[in-house]
């Protein structure tokens, strides 16, 4: 009985992640195109809630940059698919878009990430502040443009690549948790002087680990881009961007991978349905939902499904 | 052969001279007791060895090289450990990934997954903590943290061995138990350098003491020296009288 229990649990999550995959998959074949809209921009959200956790989340250092790095991935659309016509292929303005950003954070990440606690989130916001202020002198003194309009990509390349992204954030934020790198981002959340007095080159860790990423919401920005057809530095580096991921992280639990992703569906689901009927409500709501959430449930969402599974399955066993 | 050494070595903190031009040696394989009241500046010159600090002015050599300029993790990785008078332990990581993250990057060069398993499980033997590899190490009593710490700082491989404050907190039988962990740790060929409040461990522990007083270094010499010191039992006695009074 035992054993089947645990083999059954073991291939549970799995399995469960495959029909997920799948469902998301053919979504184009059997959706309408609200729903793949839809989808896209929770995977966006899911996206930059992932790779801000797994900084953010594992080594205790709250970034604030979000909406930098995915501002970098908007303009690198904005540059390479103007309007009139594509200088590289979309994939490769993704890609560009990804290694931008993570070359802005290892510069940053080198400088800035001796700075502990509350400096470091300070440092981050600034950042975003000080590269719209920086895009906004550019547009106006230099390229004389007030914004700057993508091309028309389809709606399914879109859902797809931001899919394709979303993938390879979990399948990294997976491999990097079970590996010996994971451990030292772990021990530097938990006890920065202890990780370096047995070893481990914080500094390193870190920056390499905010680049990383960073190179998710850059590549997530570039392919959001082309959604947005008109960009200019207040869309770009719209410090919302920057706060979402946490409330998110948080809504969801940190826990394991899955809670952020739960926080983020389940947000950006709320986002565009509450924001297109009650646009009144819809902040105020979300903000009693997240308050309810912060004092009630210490581990988010997540936090709750799991406990309520554990009294179901707990009961299971106790009738066997 | 001086395995550490210090030249000067000196600390402020403001005005504060927590360290103030402090000479210091440590033979290979002995074990140094390092003594002096509250706010001494022992921990200041564990920090300062292992790089936590930077000495300024002051050199610090380790094996006869200069390793002043050196960050934390190189010194751990050519051979100095230590443990912390408040402990840092992961706290959320069970007991054996604490001392799996000292074996898998404290080593130079590295070890293979197997080889740092292997290695961590060993110190967390030696160390008896072997039964609770997989509690989360937050649960553990202090004596037990502690143990931990000593466990993750052995499975660096170190060749010296910095421990502050082991026994604080600990009843008698737990001190006890710590002083016998010291010995075998000296046993093992790791030199070992101790601060330590607990005088009788201090006395039977060990070779040699470095008394420190206001940042400075007031005596140094042989347990049985440092007993009779007048010196050492004026800034002792004067402690009490203080808090006596
Ligand atoms: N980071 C710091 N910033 C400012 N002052 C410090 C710092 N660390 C230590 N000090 C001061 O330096 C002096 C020496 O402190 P230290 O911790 O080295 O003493 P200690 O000998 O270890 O004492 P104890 O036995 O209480 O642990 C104290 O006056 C302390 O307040
Ligand atoms: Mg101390």
């Amino acid at each position: 009985m035992n054993i089947t229990a645990f083999t059954f649990k073991k291939s549970l999550v799995p399995g469960l992640l495959l029909v997920i995959l799948v469902a998301l998959v053919t979504l184009p074949i059997y959706g309408s195109l609200y729903n793949v809209i839809l989808v896209t921009s929770i995977l966006m959200y899911a996206n930059l809630t992932v790779s801000w956790v797994l900084f953010s989340g594992s080594t205790g250092y709250m970034s604030l940059a979000t909406a930098a790095f995915f501002g970098i991935g908007i303009y690198a659309s904005a540059l390479f698919l103007p309007t009139t016509g594509a200088v590289f292929p979309v994939l490769v303005v993704v890609l560009i878009g990804g290694l931008a950003s993570s070359l802005v954070a290892l510069g940053v990440g080198a400088l800035t990430l001796r700075l502990r606690g509350i400096y470091f989130a300070i440092f981050t916001f600034v950042l975003v502040v000080l590269i719209m202020e920086l895009g906004i002198w550019w547009e106006l003194s230099v390229s004389h443009l007030l914004g700057r309009y993508v091309i028309l990509v389809d709606n399914n390349v879109i859902f797809y690549t931001m899919l394709g992204i979303f993938v390879l954030v979990m399948l990294t934020t997976f491999f990097i948790r079970r590996s010996k790198f994971g451990l030292a981002m772990r021990s530097i959340g938990e006890n920065e002087e202890a990780a370096s007095h047995i070893g481990i080159n914080v500094t390193m860790v870190k920056v390499i680990t905010f680049a990383i990423s960073a190179f998710f919401m850059g590549a997530t920005g570039a392919i959001w881009a082309t959604k947005l057809t008109y960009v200019d530095p207040h869309v770009a580096f719209n410090v919302l961007f920057s706060f979402m991921p946490v409330l998110m992280a948080i809504f969801g639990g940190m826990g394991n991978i899955y809670g952020p992703v739960i926080g983020a569906a389940l947000f950006a689901y709320l986002q565009e349905t509450l924001q297109t009927e009650f646009p009144e409500i819809y902040m105020i709501s979300f903000g009693f939902i997240l308050v309810a959430v912060i004092l009630y449930l210490p581990n988010g969402v997540l936090g709750l499904i799991q406990k309520l599974w554990k009294r179901i399955s707990g009961g299971k066993r106790a009738h066997t | 052969m001086h395995i550490l050494e210090g030249e000067g070595v000196t600390k402020y903190f403001g005005g504060l001279a927590a360290v103030s031009n402090v000479d210091f040696y440590v033979e290979q394989g002995e074990v140094v007791g390092l003594i002096g009241p509250n706010g001494a500046g022992k921990t200041t010159l564990f920090n300062l060895i292992s790089a936590a600090l930077v000495p300024k002015p002051g050199i610090i050599k380790y094996k006869g090289k200069n390793i002043t300029r050196k960050k934390p993790h190189q010194i751990c990785r050519i051979g100095i450990a230590r443990t912390f008078q408040t402990v840092k332990i992961f706290a959320n990581m069970p007991v054996l990934q604490n001392v799996l993250a000292g074996s898998f990057f404290g080593t130079s060069p590295g070890m293979s997954s197997t080889d740092a398993t292997r290695e961590a499980l060993e110190s967390l033997e030696f160390v008896g903590l072997s039964d609770l590899a997989a509690t989360p190490a937050g649960d553990l009593t202090l004596a037990n943290q502690k143990r931990l710490e000593v466990a993750r700082a052995l499975a660096t491989r170190p060749e010296l061995l910095l421990l502050d404050e082991l026994m604080a907190g600990l009843n008698h039988t737990e001190i006890a138990e710590s002083m016998e962990l010291v010995k075998r740790i000296r046993d093992r060929g790791v030199t070992v350098v101790m601060i330590e409040h607990v005088m009788k461990a201090i006395m039977n522990v060990c070779d040699r003491i470095i008394v420190l007083h206001h940042g400075q270094k007031i005596a140094e010499g042989t347990p049985q020296e440092i007993a009779t010191s007048k010196t050492v039992i004026e800034v002792y006695l004067g402690e009490q009288t203080n808090a006596g009074s």
